[in-house]
Order: structure tokens, then sequence, then C-alpha cells
């Protein structure tokens, strides 16, 4: 009981108190920026309003400038638990649509990263022509790039938006794990290499046995931070591209139609998909490098 | 070329003398930044079946570098070397020598057993003959138990221990040993230094070991050679009168220092002590 005691204080404890104050601070400043509307409401309706008036008000406006959590809270629940999964305004719904293109991206992403990779492991050519377009590619701005994919790509028979979304998905996150797997595959120091020499193993053999074994952790480590940019490179893809499902498309629509709970709620969503999703390979990697005996 | 095979009849001193590795006017120039570097001049030296040749000298004398070319990881720049009566790379591709670098460098993601059995997958032994054959060196090298483990479970001698039992899989004839003990402390050395006669005397390798330790080169040669630098050539091949059997005490015995001796002022002459 005294470990848990001592486990509550050292760590629940201080994260509990760091998200209050995040909350205190959220309040405040819902209280600050609504408060004006309310205020020009009431003078305009000629009434005064007490201090906890104007407080409730701030909280409970349809239309705030900065919703407070537990507006946005029921607003979650309204459209998630309370709607039916096949409603046009289910986040459930939309979440899904999001989260296909989003793995479908990392998937695609990935495969291309770690090809990549090994092309510029094993080939200095491949290295001098393409390591350069690989840091371009991710300094254009992918708003701009996603609306001429999704225009591109009807043309050329690929119909439907999964494609296109999938497509700027990956586009996001092949980097960090080409990155991630250079180093990886790079890994192994010299004596490693040498002792390969000395068997005479092939270079296939080096590849599986050395090089891509090295690269586990590493390509793990890419793979949280890939995962994440192919959540917001699917995001990004329903923006520009008039989309009309999916979370990117409620935050558009949200802002379109003035609609601030509903922005708040698909990007509330957002952020809850992306933490599970970080937190499933963050599993993934525990239950490998345990497997592999590189953990405790 | 005979395939290198399991040696378990001891070849004992009054067998015929079989030169394994022969060095001719051996000359090694690396080109670097701050221009070409002498690492090896004139080496001329054989190494006979069953030798264990320890090659002792201060940093930047070559010693090393020699075992890398005889290991055809180095290519020499002039002269001639064979093993086996084979070019080095030759040799390298029928895989005639076990090589065991300074540090164990045990792949962390593979068991120890998985550790020695890395070289017989690459090789392509039967499942079987691969168990077996872990089986058999790691009892060699005193590991048995231990097959199941990591090697972060493992102290720092057991892992060296370990990398030996990957080098004797195959059944190398040759051990090439860089350092093997450097990093270890003194008491585990001394264990490991009196396991590692016991196995060449079981095994009868010809063992070439590269040391900085001259109570070690002692103990475990047949012949030291000494060598000196800038440029790495060899000052000194001293034969080693001990006997092959050599308990641990013998360190303390007059002829035991007398060799050490003979190693230090042969350092001394070649300026292994100005490094």
């Amino acid at each position: 009981m005294a470990m848990t005691g001592d486990w509550m204080r050292e760590k629940v404890l201080p994260v509990l108190t760091v998200v209050a104050a995040i909350f205190a601070l959220w309040y405040a400043a819902a209280i600050w920026m609504n408060s004006s509307w309310t205020l020009a409401q009431a003078e305009r309706a000629g009434k005064t309003l007490t201090f906890t008036e104007i407080v409730k008000d701030t909280m409970s406006q349809s239309r705030p400038k900065l919703p407070v959590p537990h507006q946005i809270a029921a607003e979650i629940w309204k459209s998630t638990v309370k709607m039916k999964l096949t409603s046009k305004r289910s986040l459930i719904f939309h979440g899904w649509i999001t989260l296909r293109a989003t793995l479908a991206g990392f998937a695609l992403g990935t495969a291309i990263g770690i090809l990549m990779a090994i092309a510029i492991v094993y080939s200095r050519t491949m290295e001098l022509s393409l390591m350069p377009w690989a840091v371009i590619s991710q300094t254009i701005p992918i708003v701009a790039l996603a609306p001429m994919i999704v225009v591109v790509l009807p043309k050329i028979g690929i119909e439907g938006r999964l494609i296109p979304k999938a497509i700027i998905s990956a586009y996001l996150c092949y980097f960090p794990v080409l990155v991630g797997m250079v180093k990886g595959l790079r890994a192994p120091h010299r004596e490693q290499l040498d002792l390969m020499k000395t068997y005479n193993a092939s270079g296939l053999q080096s590849f599986l046995k050395l090089r891509l074994p090295s690269s586990v952790p590493y390509l793990f480590t890419s793979l949280k931070i890939g995962i994440a940019a192919a959540l917001v490179g699917a995001i990004v893809g329903e923006l520009p591209t008039g989309a009309v499902r999916g979370l990117g498309a409620r935050i558009l629509i949200g802002d379109q139609f003035g609609n601030p709970m509903q922005i708040w709620a698909a990007l509330t969503c957002a952020a809850i998909l992306a933490g599970v999703l970080i937190m499933i390979v963050g599993l993934l990697q525990r239950i490998t490098l345990k497997r592999m005996g590189m953990a405790e | 070329m005979e395939k290198p095979l399991q040696n378990e009849q001891g070849q004992g001193a009054d067998c015929p003398k079989e030169t394994v590795i022969r060095a001719r006017d051996l000359d090694l120039v690396f080109q670097t930044n701050d221009g070409p570097v002498h690492a090896l001049k004139d080496i001329t030296l054989d190494i006979d079946r069953g030798d264990f040749v320890s090659f002792i000298g201060p940093s930047g004398c070559g010693k090393t570098t020699f075992l890398r070319v005889i290991a055809a990881l180095e290519e020499p720049t002039g002269g001639e070397i064979t093993v086996n009566d084979l070019t080095p790379d030759e040799a390298r591709r029928l895989r005639a020598y076990g090589y065991v670098f300074q540090a164990a460098g045990l792949y962390p993601w593979r068991t120890i057993a998985g550790n020695v059995k890395l070289p017989l997958e690459i090789i392509g032994f039967t499942r079987e003959e691969q168990e077996e054959r872990v089986k058999k060196v790691l009892e060699l090298v005193d590991l048995e138990g231990f097959e199941r483990k990591y090697p972060w479970q493992l102290s720092g001698g057991m892992q060296q221990r370990a990398s030996i039992a990957r080098a004797l899989a195959f059944d190398a004839e040759i051990l090439l040993m860089d350092e093997p003990f450097g990093a270890l402390d003194e008491i585990v050395r001394d264990h490991l230094n009196e396991q590692l006669l016991k196995l060449w005397a079981r095994t009868n390798k010809t063992i070439c070991f590269v040391t900085h330790s001259i109570p070690e080169a002692v103990y475990l040669s047949t012949h030291i050679v000494v060598m000196s630098p800038r440029p790495g050539r060899i000052h000194e091949v001293i034969q080693n009168p001990l006997p092959r059997e050599r308990p641990l005490e013998i360190r303390d015995t007059p002829e035991f220092l007398e060799v050490a001796h003979r190693v230090r002022e042969g350092l001394k002459a070649g300026h292994g002590y100005d490094g």
C-alpha cells in the first residue's frame, strides 16, 4: 500500500496538478474572451449583470469565441454516443473516414520510407539523388499540394476520396520513417560489419541478420512520429478539397457555418485519435522489443 | 582445398611443421587526409599449425592491422601473404579463420545460443547440426546453461567467452583474436587466459593473439612477436621456452620472469615505450 501511496504522490498528483492548471487557465480565458459578447447583449437589453451571471453566461453560449471543456465534452457526447453510427453528424462515422485514410496513408508512407531508406543506404547515387528531393518535399506546404493531388488523380482514373487522402497522408508520413530507417540501417558499426565479412556473408544475409534487426528500435521511434503525421495529412487532405466526410470536413464545415462547438469537438476527437494511435504503436514497440530481447 | 575439419587428434610439437600463415616483406600504407601512414613495413613471418602467436607492441605498431590483413579485412600494398597457401581473401571465403574482436559484439536481439548460431546459419548448417555445435562450443567455453540468456544478462567476461564460442562454432582452424580480453579486469582476464590455454590444447587451433599485456603474451604463447611503431614492423620474434602445460602459478617462476624480461627489453629496444 505504501507503494501505491508513493506512486500517487510522485506520479499521479503532479500530472493532475498540471492538468487542473491547464483547465483553470482555459476556463479563465473563456470567461475573459466570451464576456464581451455577454456584456454587449446585456447592454442592448438595458440590464446589468452580476459577476456570477456573467460567468454563467460565458459558459453557456451556443457560439462562444472559446468553448469551455465541459461544453466540448457535451458536444462530443451528443455526436458520438447519442448519435446513430450511420448519421452524417456522428463523429464516430467521420472519425472512421479519417482513420481509414490515415491507416492507408501510414501503410503506404511507411513502405515508401523503408524502401527509400534501403536504396539510400545501399547506393551512394541514390543517396545523392533522392535525399535532397526528400528534404525539399517536406518544405512544400501540404495545403498547397493537396488540391492538386485531388484534382490530378481522377484524371488518371483513380476515383473516390480515400486514395487521394491516403497519398497526401503518406506524403507527410514517409519522411520521418525514411530518416529513422537510414539511421537505423546504418547503426551497425564497423566491427559488426567486419564480422559478417569474416563469415563471408552475402549482402542479403548481412541485411537480414544485421542491418534490419539493428534498425528496429529506430523504426518504431519513427513510426510514432509517422502515424501522427499521417493523421495530420488525412485531415489536411479533407480541408481544401471540398470533402463532406471526415474530421477535417467537420472542422471546415463548422468554420463555414460559424459553429465553434463543432470545430472544437472534431479537433478534440482528432487529438484523442492521434493519442490512441501513438499509444498503439508504442505498445507494438514494447512488445516487439521485448520479444527481440532488447527491452528488460 | 580441403574443408577445415574438426581437429581432435592432438598435433604435438614433434609433428612435421606446416606453415599456415606465411608473410613476406609485407607492406601496408594507408592514404589518410594527413598524408600516407606506413602501418606495416617489411613484415616477414611464418606461423605454423598449432602455434600460439602473440603480437605485442605499443599503439600504432600495426599489430591489429596485421591481424586484419590475415583476415582479408585490409589489403596490403606490397609484399606477399598466404593463408593455408591461399590468398587471405580466398581463405576468408572458405571460412578458414574465426575472428574475435576486442568488443564481444554479440547481437543484443539474439540469445547466447542464437549468437553462436549466427555463423552457422550464414554458412548453412542444418538445424540439428547447429544445435549440436552450439551445445559443443558453449561447453568448451564453460557457458552451458546460458543458451537462452540475452547478452545483457551476462557479465563482460561471459560475453567475451560467448564471442569466442561463436568464432569456434564452424571449426575454422585459425583463431584470430584482437585484444579479446583488453576491456576486462585482471581477475577475469587471468581466468579467461587459463581457459583459453585449455581450449587451445583441446582443439589444437592456430591462434594469433594481439595484446598489450606482457604477462598475458608470455603466459599464452609459443611465440611472441614484438613489434615497434612508425612504421609498424617486427622488432623481434621470441620463442617461448615454457612448457605447453602452464598452470597460472607458472607466472611466479624465474623462467617466466626471464621471458617477460626479454619481451620488455625488446619493446624498449624497439622504442616501444616512446609512444
